[in-house]
């Protein structure tokens, strides 16, 4: 089943990722961690179609959010990066997927573990978890390159002082912002027991992120005590277009 | 055939829903060369134009392949046992 979506905003959330608000008629709805496809055809018929995650909780303005990572050799993100304007029209499938998803009548901790672009589905929980003043704790492990890099930074760092149901920990792989008291690197065990939940505490873990990261962090998550049936993942693949 | 490049099941989603009317990618399966149980969103997902393989974790035997030809699309699933689906997702869609 394709939908038609409206853009009805644009919005940059680093030098090479943008987030496209869409307007969806008759949107069944969706829950966080779903995702959509997105088909894009050229005139001479040629029709190209990559997944993408939705990053906007669920509502009930029939709005779908992705955000889209602008890959240089890409066949699909320059166009929705760089060419898609406000008014224009996409066509979506969805929503997909009923395993990678969190539910606001889950009462568990809830761990995250994001890299790069993999953050987007754990941002609509995030979001969901927000706006539904659930009852589970969320820790957030965000692994990516700089400082530049990582998506949603206003909204993830919550002002200090105020108790948040969310608590962020960042692995800067390459560069760290100034002052940074942290190691630069990958996530590893010792970050793994430092800022993830114990496991006793039987969290449910979402790992999402390029296969490599997702191979890595979900042995370390294993290696902490959790049990494989507690992590789901969603890795995308080597060509980046999240597919 | 145990490489770095799979996905998981869950990327299947759009493809199966091509065929499917309820998500599969949530249901239970079970492998008809080594016996294990488990969700589909689970299974070792191969996207090669122009279909998708799914591999059992356990055993990396093909539990289905989906290629889309032409006007034609093929779903080879001698690989799975059974599928058990969550049967509230009928009502949601109106089953």
């Amino acid at each position: 089943m394709w939908w038609v979506g409206t853009v009805v905003a644009l919005r940059d959330e680093t030098a090479t990722a943008r987030t496209i608000a869409l307007e969806v008629q008759d949107w069944p709805g969706h829950l966080a961690g779903q995702h959509v496809d997105v088909r894009l055809t050229a005139p001479d018929g040629y029709s190209a179609v990559r997944s993408y995650s939705i990053a906007a909780a669920p509502n009930s303005e029939r709005r779908v959010e992705i955000t889209v990572e602008r890959l240089p050799d890409g066949e699909v993100s320059p166009y929705l990066t760089q060419r898609v304007g406000v008014g224009d029209r996409l066509e979506l499938r969805g929503p997909l997927g009923g395993w990678f998803v969190w539910r606001p009548e889950q009462n568990e901790p809830i761990q995250l573990v994001a890299g790069g672009s993999g953050i987007v589905p754990l941002m609509a929980m995030i979001r969901s978890r927000r706006s539904t003043d659930g009852a589970s704790p969320f820790r957030l492990l965000y692994s990516v390159r700089e400082p530049g890099a990582a998506y949603y930074r206003g909204e993830l760092d919550a002002p200090p002082g105020e108790v948040s149901p969310l608590t962020v920990t960042y692995a800067f792989t390459r560069a760290a912002p100034k002052g940074w008291a942290g190691r630069l690197g990958r996530i590893d065990a010792a970050l793994v027991a430092r800022a993830t939940w114990p496991s006793k505490l039987g969290p449910t873990c979402y790992v999402c992120g390029p296969t490599s990261f997702v191979e890595s962090a979900a042995g370390l998550l294993v290696a902490a005590g959790n049990h494989p049936e507690r992590l789901r993942t969603e890795r995308f693949g080597p060509t980046g277009e999240r597919q | 055939m145990s490489d770095d490049h799979h996905l998981d099941g869950n990327a299947a989603a759009g493809p199966l829903a091509t065929i499917f009317a309820v998500d599969v990618t949530a249901a239970e399966c079970q492998c008809a060369h080594c016996g294990t149980v488990d969700r589909f969103a689970r299974t070792h997902l191969y996207m090669m134009s122009p279909g998708v393989v799914a591999r059992c974790a356990v055993c990396e035997q093909v539990l289905l392949r989906l290629v889309s030809a032409g006007q034609r699309v093929l779903l080879d699933a001698r690989g799975l046992t059974y599928l058990s689906i969550d049967a509230s997702q009928f009502q949601e869609s109106g089953r």
